[in-house]
C-alpha cells in the first residue's frame, strides 16, 4: 500500500495544488485522461467545500490523505471547520447554502458521479471529512 | 486562465482559456460582465474549445450568466465542450436552458443578420 498525506492551508489557490497533487499520485496506476479528470473535479470540489463552506472567511488547515492499494484510490479530505448540520439535505443536487456567490450546488453529486464511492461524515462545529475512492481499471 | 472576447453582430463570443474553478471564477464572471453590459451586445457565446479543465464552480458562472442575458432579451450558448465538460454540464441538465453545439458557427448561429 501507497500513501501520502499533505496538509494545506484552505486559500482558494491550493484547490488547483490538490487536484495537480492527487493526479500526481495516481499517476503509477497509469489512469486514462478520463479517470484523472475524474479524479481532478472530485478533488477539486471537495477541496473547494473545505475552502468556501468549512472555513468560509478564515484560514484553516485542509488536510488530504491519498492511497493506493492494488488498483484502488482512496481520497479523504478534511477540514476542522464549521461542519454540516444536515447532510442528506447538503447532498441534495443543486441544494446550496451560498446562492449569492452563484455556487451550483453541483459539488456533491459531481464527486458522488465522478467516484466509484463517496462518504462524508460531519459534526457541527468541529468539522467535515469527505472519503472517496475510485477503482483505476 | 485568460478570457478573449470578440464581437459578432449581436453576440459576444467569450473564449475561455485554461482551468476554471472557483479560485478564479469571480474576476472570470466579473470580466465577462463588464464586457457583456459595454460591448451592447445581446446574445453572449461561451466557446469552451481550449477550457481544460471547469468544476461545478463553472457550472454556477454559466447559469449566472444565462440568467443577467436572459434578462436583457438575450440568448445564451456553449460552443465546442471537450467530452469531459460536456458530461458535466448534461450531469447538472444545464443543457436543457443553454443549447450546446459542437461548432462556434452553429452557437453563433442564430443571429444572423
Ligand atoms: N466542508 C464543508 N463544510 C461545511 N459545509 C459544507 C462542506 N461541504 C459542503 N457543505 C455544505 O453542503 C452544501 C452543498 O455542497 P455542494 O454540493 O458542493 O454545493 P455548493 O458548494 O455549490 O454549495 C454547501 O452549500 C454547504 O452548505
Ligand atoms: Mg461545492
Amino acid at each position: 500500500m501507497n500513501t501520502a498525506k499533505i496538509e494545506f492551508s484552505s486559500c482558494s489557490e491550493n484547490e488547483a495544488f490538490a487536484r495537480v497533487a492527487a493526479a500526481a499520485f495516481v499517476a503509477p496506476l497509469d489512469p486514462t485522461v478520463e479517470e484523472l479528470s475524474d479524479i481532478k473535479t472530485a478533488v477539486s470540489e471537495a477541496v473547494t467545500n473545505a475552502v468556501i463552506h468549512g472555513y468560509e472567511d478564515s484560514v484553516g488547515k485542509v488536510f488530504m490523505e491519498l492511497s493506493i492499494s492494488g488498483r484502488l484510490l482512496t481520497i479523504e479530505i478534511t477540514d476542522y471547520g464549521r461542519g454540516i448540520a444536515d447532510i442528506k439535505k447538503a447532498m441534495t443536487p443543486m441544494y446550496t447554502s451560498k446562492p449569492r456567490l452563484e455556487r451550483s450546488g453541483m459539488g456533491f453529486t459531481v464527486m458522488e458521479s465522478f467516484m466509484d464511492s463517496l462518504s462524508v461524515k460531519s459534526a457541527v462545529g468541529k468539522g467535515t471529512s469527505v472519503l472517496m475512492t475510485k477503482r483505476i481499471l | 486562465m485568460h478570457l478573449s472576447f470578440k464581437k459578432l453582430r449581436q453576440t459576444l463570443i467569450v473564449s475561455l482559456i485554461g482551468e476554471l474553478d472557483h479560485h478564479n471564477a469571480v474576476t472570470v464572471r466579473e470580466e465577462i460582465d463588464r464586457r457583456y453590459s459595454s460591448s451592447g451586445a445581446r446574445n453572449l457565446v461561451f466557446n469552451l474549445e481550449k477550457l481544460h479543465f471547469m468544476d461545478s464552480s463553472g457550472l454556477g458562472i454559466l447559469i449566472g450568466r444565462y440568467k443577467i442575458v436572459s434578462a436583457m432579451g438575450g440568448k445564451t450558448s456553449i460552443a465546442l465542450p471537450s467530452s469531459y465538460t460536456k458530461r458535466l454540464i448534461v450531469l447538472s441538465g444545464i443543457h436543457k436552458i443553454i443549447p450546446v453545439y459542437h461548432s462556434l458557427d452553429e452557437a453563433v448561429g442564430g443571429d444572423r443578420p
